[in-house]
């Protein structure tokens, strides 16, 4: 929350991504569509990292590549400083997209085994026409591997030669190569060990505070967006339930889906092991038929027959978040519900 | 608990995989046991030797020419001494598994209720009807509504939860004394990994078997073990009760672990403290202490010293493979539960920097 008078650095407005179903396999004929992104807005501030929660099939991977135009977008807009992101084309694309970069999750997959690190992190200076001189390319590549925490001297080794925390570092470093505005990190610690996990958190958090880095950060795993997060937004079928600053919502969630995740995740303290919990019933179902009104009330232990009838909108409920939910949590609900970082 | 048989004993098991490299040293004499309706936690990272050492206990690394010494008594008969048929009659009877991924341990092409009496079959003589009944009973035991309808779905028409729920099903078909479930819950989304645990946790009380639950998530092990092994590198490096883990961890690899990982329940701004390097290598393992080479502590001996599991002074139960002194160990962890690095806590203990 750095910069919170200047203009945000993105607006999200009515995004909206769905991907048909079809039948058929000469003539295809659409039958339906999976909602992944059905209407999510929020602003994305300079010098912030904003995390997006959900689980699977919520949309929070289709709206990272939506926002990287991996993905067209069926409706809704990105203001990104101005430009709209789901329509540029061509030369101004290609600007765009040195100023979004994007760290993936799997590092064993998103590396190149045949090329040198060297050539992976001057990857993104070819496609651009940056530095075509040899030795600068290779010193500005060197600079980018003490970054993060390589050895620059390992410039013609191969992604092989590396452990699974060191490569995300040179993901990271291929990220940063162009100097992006935005850095959008997909689940980049979920595929790595415990012990590694805390290595790549710690550097993502030290680059955000040394260079000010803008980062869309994304993950199930609700602890370390705490940890790593200013701002989370919460999302559940293809919807943000809630949106708000970090301390707030894990302190105080209001929508009874954050506070059922909150409530689920397992702490590392048997003393704290209490009363028995009331995990969410059901599953999460499917986004090709969501349920009408509030997405969540098959499953919420709330809910009345409006949630049924009527969508709640994303509104301020007075507690420094916004929530979409026609009742949403008080202080005793949320204690009862054994959230472990409720104040 | 300590006066009761244990039901699995593992004495000094040791697990060999021959390979091109060289021989991999996947589990290096490790002992444990599991009582009667209680739950072992083993915790460690990918390579540390905690599912290869289930799957031993199973039997399912024989064929794949593991070269395999040590005893694994089940109710005092050395399940490495049986015969590949005595084994099998064993397996998915008395003691049974739950593994990650519930998709591929489920064949896509048969529906869920054949599989389900399948198992039952395989170890029960009963009538095909009678099978299905009870397979319908165990689906409808696991929580899946409507079993009668669901046995005759095919697993792709069921979601990840309601698979591991299939899974625990199969498993407890023959109402085995002992469950070994491998990463149950790593596949699955948070909300259903609560249902998950907690189903496990409601059988384990219904049907009173023990539980051997292998895991990397520390929060998991914190909700569901009684007792907690961590490994590292083929190796046990602690083992005690689950509270006493939390509460005062004595190895350094086990405070790395919980150094390292953000908590709900902590304040934010905490910072990590990572384990430096990665872990090392099963074909040629560190001299010494195996993990000598990331702990922050070592002292120059320690690359020499190999440390054997030994109980706490005044803590029969607690045992620790570690070369500082028991005193020194428990300093160390005050001055990290004050907030301190690794180095500055060896300072305030007057322990000489780490010999790297």
């Amino acid at each position: 929350m750095s910069a919170a008078a200047s203009e945000p650095l993105a607006r999200v407005r009515d995004l909206v991504k769905h991907f048909p179903i079809t039948r058929g396999i000469v003539i295809q004929r659409k039958i339906g569509a999976v909602r992944a992104v059905d209407g999510v807005s929020f602003d994305i501030e300079r010098g912030e990292t904003l995390g997006i929660v959900g689980e699977t099939g919520c949309g929070k991977s289709t709206t990272a590549k939506l926002i990287m135009r991996l993905l067209e977008a069926t409706s809704g807009e990105i203001d990104f400083e101005g430009t709209d992101i789901t329509r540029v084309k061509g030369a101004r694309l290609k600007a765009i997209r040195r100023e979004v970069q994007m760290i993936f999750q799997d590092p064993y997959s998103s590396l190149n085994p045949r090329k040198t690190i060297g050539s992976i992190i001057a990857e993104p200076f070819a496609i651009h026409g940056l530095l075509r001189e040899k030795g600068e390319r290779k010193r500005e590549v060197q600079r980018l591997m003490e970054t993060v925490g390589l050895n620059p001297e390992h410039y013609n080794r191969y992604p092989h030669e590396f452990s699974g925390g060191q490569r995300q570092r040179i993901g990271v470093a291929r990220a940063l190569a162009l100097n992006p505005k935005l850095l959008i990190a997909d689940e980049p610690v979920s595929a790595l060990d415990v012990s590694i996990q805390a290595q790549v958190l710690n550097l993502l958090r030290d680059l955000q505070r040394r260079l000010g880095l803008t980062i869309v950060f994304i993950a199930h795993d609700l602890s370390v967006v705490r940890h790593m997060c200013d701002r989370v937004a919460v999302m559940y079928l293809g919807k943000i339930v809630e949106l708000g600053p970090n301390d707030a919502l894990y302190s105080f969630p209001r929508h009874p889906y954050t506070g059922a995740l909150l409530a689920a995740v397992p702490v590392a303290d048997p003393s704290l092991h209490g009363s028995e919990r009331r995990p969410l019933s059901g599953d999460v179902p499917s986004p090709a038929n969501p349920p009408s009104g509030c997405r969540f009330h098959t499953r919420c232990p709330k809910a009345q027959p409006l949630c049924s009838t009527q969508d709640p909108v994303l509104e301020d409920k007075g507690s420094g978040t916004m929530v979409a939910c026609h009742y949403p949590l008080d202080q005793e609900e949320v204690a009862a519900m054994g959230v472990r970082s409720a104040r | 608990m300590s006066a009761a048989e244990p039901l699995l004993r593992v004495e000094d098991l040791r697990v060999e995989f021959p390979s091109e490299d060289g021989v991999v040293h996947a589990v290096d004499g490790i002992t444990y046991q599991v009582f009667p309706g209680r739950t072992l936690g083993i915790v460690g990272e990918s390579g540390s030797g905690k599912t290869v050492s289930s799957l031993t206990a199973l039997g399912l690394t024989r064929r794949q020419g593991a070269r395999i010494s040590g005893r694994i008594l089940f109710e005092g008969q050395d399940l490495l001494t049986l015969s590949e048929d005595s084994m099998r009659a064993i397996r998915g009877n008395d003691i049974a598994m739950v593994f990650q991924d519930p998709l591929s341990s489920l064949h896509p092409l048969y529906k869920v209720g054949r599989q389900l009496t399948e198992a039952v079959r395989a170890h029960r003589d009963v009538s095909k009807s009678a099978a299905r009944e009870r397979a319908i009973e165990l689906l409808g035991l696991v929580g899946i509504p409507d079993p009668s309808g669901r046995v005759d779905q095919y697993p792709h028409e069921f979601s990840g939860g309601m698979r591991q729920r299939v899974m625990i099903a199969m498993a407890l078909a023959n109402e085995p004394k002992l469950l070994f479930a491998d990463e149950p819950t790593t596949a699955l989304d948070v909300t259903v990994q609560a249902q998950i645990l907690a189903l496990m946790e409601r059988l384990q009380r219904e049907l009173g078997m023990a539980i051997v639950i292998i895991t990397h998530d520390l929060g998991v092990v914190a909700e569901m073990a009684d007792e907690i092994a961590v490994m590292y590198a083929g190796r046990i490096v602690e083992t005690t009760s689950a509270a006493r883990l939390f509460a005062s961890p004595e190895h350094p690899y086990t405070w790395g672990l919980l150094k390292s990982i953000p908590r709900l329940d902590s304040l934010r701004d905490e910072d990590l403290v990572p384990i430096p390097g990665t872990p090392p290598s099963l074909i040629n393992p560190p001299s010494g202490c195996h993990f000598h080479p990331r702990c922050p502590y070592a002292q120059p001996d320690h690359s020499r010293i190999d440390p054997a599991l030994e109980p706490v002074p005044d803590e029969p139960t607690h045992h620790v493979a570690c070369l500082l002194e028991s005193d020194v160990r428990r300093r160390l962890w005050e001055q990290l539960g004050e907030g301190k690095t690794p180095e500055q806590a060896l300072v305030g203990v007057g322990l000489p920097g780490a010999a790297t």
